[in-house]
């Protein structure tokens, strides 16, 4: 798997609740049997007018946020399907972390997967970010995973952040589960027999 | 031992291994395939060099990109039918048995697995999809994973999974006639919002709960993941058992009699601790529309469309005025006054042979509004011939409903069905997401009843009043 330890990029504030992953990445756009190649499809109801052309209010087609590589969004983020088209959609447009207060299950998972880090702050310091984000376009942040940090040039912004152990490791590592799951393959294999599986 | 709840002794009967500082290793016994969450992770096995490790414990069918026509017409989607014929040729390749759209077993994932008789009590069952879900209904500890996690389980039979937490949700008594399973899972959306259950196992329980068939409590678990919980779960009981009795795959003879003797152990001790509790009264749930853009944007049919002015917080608030927006609907609104174009009876929320009678109970002698186009699509190919048998597709093609194949159908418009930009509807699915069932395309999201109901007025109505 993709490895996450530390990221400077730009930040792109999108202030809604509940994104859902409808928003992320239309039904219409999973078809795809690839692993990658989803960048153009993401957010692509709210980034493109009808007749395909740019919609100039939506934050990623604004000056300053067009090469974002995080992402600040309301609670709840990823709600809904269980596609890891999102998380794939977002990493091929560049973000690699996005910072909310809280995550729908499945989409944390899958983050975690890609290289993608969805990073849990408290909602004090999420709107810090988000104003910080949305008055001056193009401000970068930088996250390091390893040290639990994150904060922008100027040091305005500095946050320590909690992250579980386990998810953190798998992550800095870029660790291959299967792999490592197959190593138990003698404890998979006596819980068969002993379950008469 | 301190009493445990059901999904407590589920999790602690799957556990493979366990290291600290480690998710655990669940053990999985139903991992169900279809085709769009699942060829990037056959890409995986195969590039590894890895195979199927229990060929006998994975089944695939093909639903969401299926069309809904003729089966003897062929895929005219170029993109939908490269994606079926990845399943096809990765099944065949991996030795996984699959039901393509031309079985007689074919169907949505998660009604085929509890009608088939793979879905049974204390299994745990994945599936690349999040209505997964749906399958806790038979006391089955269900959930929805990610494409990785397809592949891990393909590859080691096993999920590396953080336990969650637990809710207790119990709704005591009697549900009024022409309430159904459906408008209580969404007046619990109502009530604890759609992110009231992120990181939880639901449990249904109550008077209200055990009184419904097996169909309602799938639609009921089938929403859990609309609340944000991780499971839905109701407990196995003689319901459930009648259920399973004598379905293709559920154990047969003197083993299913040993086998619901095991089962009648799954249900939770007395006593055992959820870290949550809520509580409804079934008698006060009325039918339920949804008027916004999440499945938590939900009143009443006797209610109007809320003011965001009233809204508790600037978030909240712009969240309201949005959905009016998208919705193209003012506050305070009447419910009844919003004038539909299509209506949807279908998805694995409402599908099943409960749902199909219940539409053509209400449709019967009937016609369709001149205004709308409604579609019935049967949750799975042996659904839609029982339905046939009692002879529901005659009434409500009489009544100008269109009588499709089975398949995933408008729930998310990954095959022909589609609705165009502006177009509102009255759907029994799970989702109403801006642009959930086509771009531009506006989802109420009600039971298969009021559905029907709605389809023969041209606008929302109480199905109580009929």
């Amino acid at each position: 798997m993709d490895a996450f330890t530390k990221l400077t990029g730009v930040v792109a504030p999108i202030d809604r609740v509940n994104i859902d992953t409808d928003q992320i990445i239309p039904a219409v756009y999973l078809k795809s049997i690839e692993r990658s190649g989803f960048q153009d499809a993401l957010f692509s109801s709210w980034r493109y007018n009808a007749d395909g052309s740019d919609n100039p209010d939506f934050i990623l087609n604004k000056e300053g946020y067009r090469n974002a590589n995080v992402l600040v969004a309301g609670p709840n983020f990823g709600c809904g399907s269980s596609r890891e088209h999102a998380p794939w959609a977002l990493r091929d447009y560049g973000i690699k972390c996005i910072i909310s207060t809280s995550f729908a299950d499945i989409f944390y998972n899958n983050c975690f997967k890609n290289g993608v880090l969805p990073l849990v702050l408290p909602p004090e310091q999420v709107r810090e970010i988000m104003d910080k984000a949305e008055s001056d376009p193009g401000i970068e942040l930088t996250v390091d995973l390893v040290a639990q940090r994150v904060w922008d040039e100027s040091e305005e912004i500095s946050i320590s952040f909690e992250i579980d152990a386990a998810r953190k490791d798998a992550l800095v590592n870029g660790l291959d589960d299967i792999g490592l799951t197959l190593r138990m393959g003698n404890d998979i294999g006596d819980y068969e027999s002993k379950h008469n599986l | 031992m301190p009493p445990k709840t059901m999904f407590e002794k589920i999790w602690a009967d799957h556990v493979v291994a366990e290291e600290p500082g480690e998710p655990p290793i669940i053990y999985i016994d139903l991992h169900l395939v279809h085709e769009v969450t699942s060829p990037q992770a056959f890409d995986g096995l195969r590039d590894a060099g890895r195979k199927v490790r229990r060929l006998d414990l994975t089944v695939a069918t093909a639903d969401h990109n299926t069309p809904t026509w003729d089966l003897s017409l062929p895929v005219t989607d170029e993109i939908s039918k490269k994606q079926l014929d990845a399943l096809d040729r990765n099944c065949a390749e991996f030795g996984v048995t699959l039901y393509d759209r031309f079985s007689p077993l074919q169907g949505i994932v998660h009604i085929i697995g509890p009608d088939l008789g793979y879905t049974q009590p204390g299994k745990t069952v994945v599936c690349g999809d999040s209505h997964t879900s749906t399958h806790g209904a038979l006391g089955a500890f269900a959930i929805g994973i990610g494409t990785s996690e397809v592949e891990h389980v393909l590859a080691t039979q096993t999920l590396r999974a953080f336990k969650p937490d637990t809710m207790e949700i119990r709704v005591n008594g009697e549900l009024p006639r022409g309430v159904t399973a459906k408008d209580i899972i969404l007046a619990i959306i109502g009530k604890i919002g759609v992110y009231g259950g992120v990181g939880h196992v639901i449990e249904y329980t109550g008077d209200a709960i055990r009184a419904l068939s097996m169909d309602g409590r799938m639609t009921v678990c089938n929403m859990s993941i609309e609340a944000g919980a991780r499971a839905g779960m109701i407990a196995p009981d003689q319901i459930t058992f009648d259920y399973l009795k004598g379905r293709q795959f559920a154990p047969q003879g003197d083993d299913f009699d040993a086998a619901v003797e095991r089962w009648k152990n799954l249900v939770s001790d007395p006593g055992a601790k959820y870290d949550k509790l809520v509580e409804l009264n079934a008698a006060e749930i009325e039918p339920h529309v949804t008027w916004g853009t999440t499945p938590g944007m939900v009143v009443p049919i006797s209610g109007e469309i809320p003011n965001p002015e009233d809204a508790e917080d600037e978030n909240t608030k712009d969240a309201l005025t949005r959905a009016l927006q998208y919705m193209d609907l003012k506050a305070g609104m009447a419910i009844t006054d919003i004038k539909l174009d299509r209506v949807f009876i279908g998805a694995c929320t409402n599908a099943r042979l409960e749902d199909i009678r219940a539409a053509a109970e209400v449709v019967k002698g009937k016609k369709v509004h001149d205004d709308v186009y409604a579609m019935m699509v049967p949750g799975s190919a042996k659904i839609k011939q029982e339905a046939e048998d009692e002879g529901l597709d005659k009434i409500l093609i009489e009544a100008g409903v269109d009588w499709r194949i089975a398949g995933c159908s408008m729930c998310l418009g990954m095959n022909p069905d589609i609705l165009k930009p502006g177009e509102r509807c009255a759907s029994t699915s799970n989702r109403n997401f801006e642009g959930r069932q086509g771009k531009g395309g506006r989802t109420h999201l009600v039971s298969p009843a009021m559905a029907a109901a709605a389809a023969i007025a041209g606008h929302f109505v109480d199905v109580r009043d009929l």
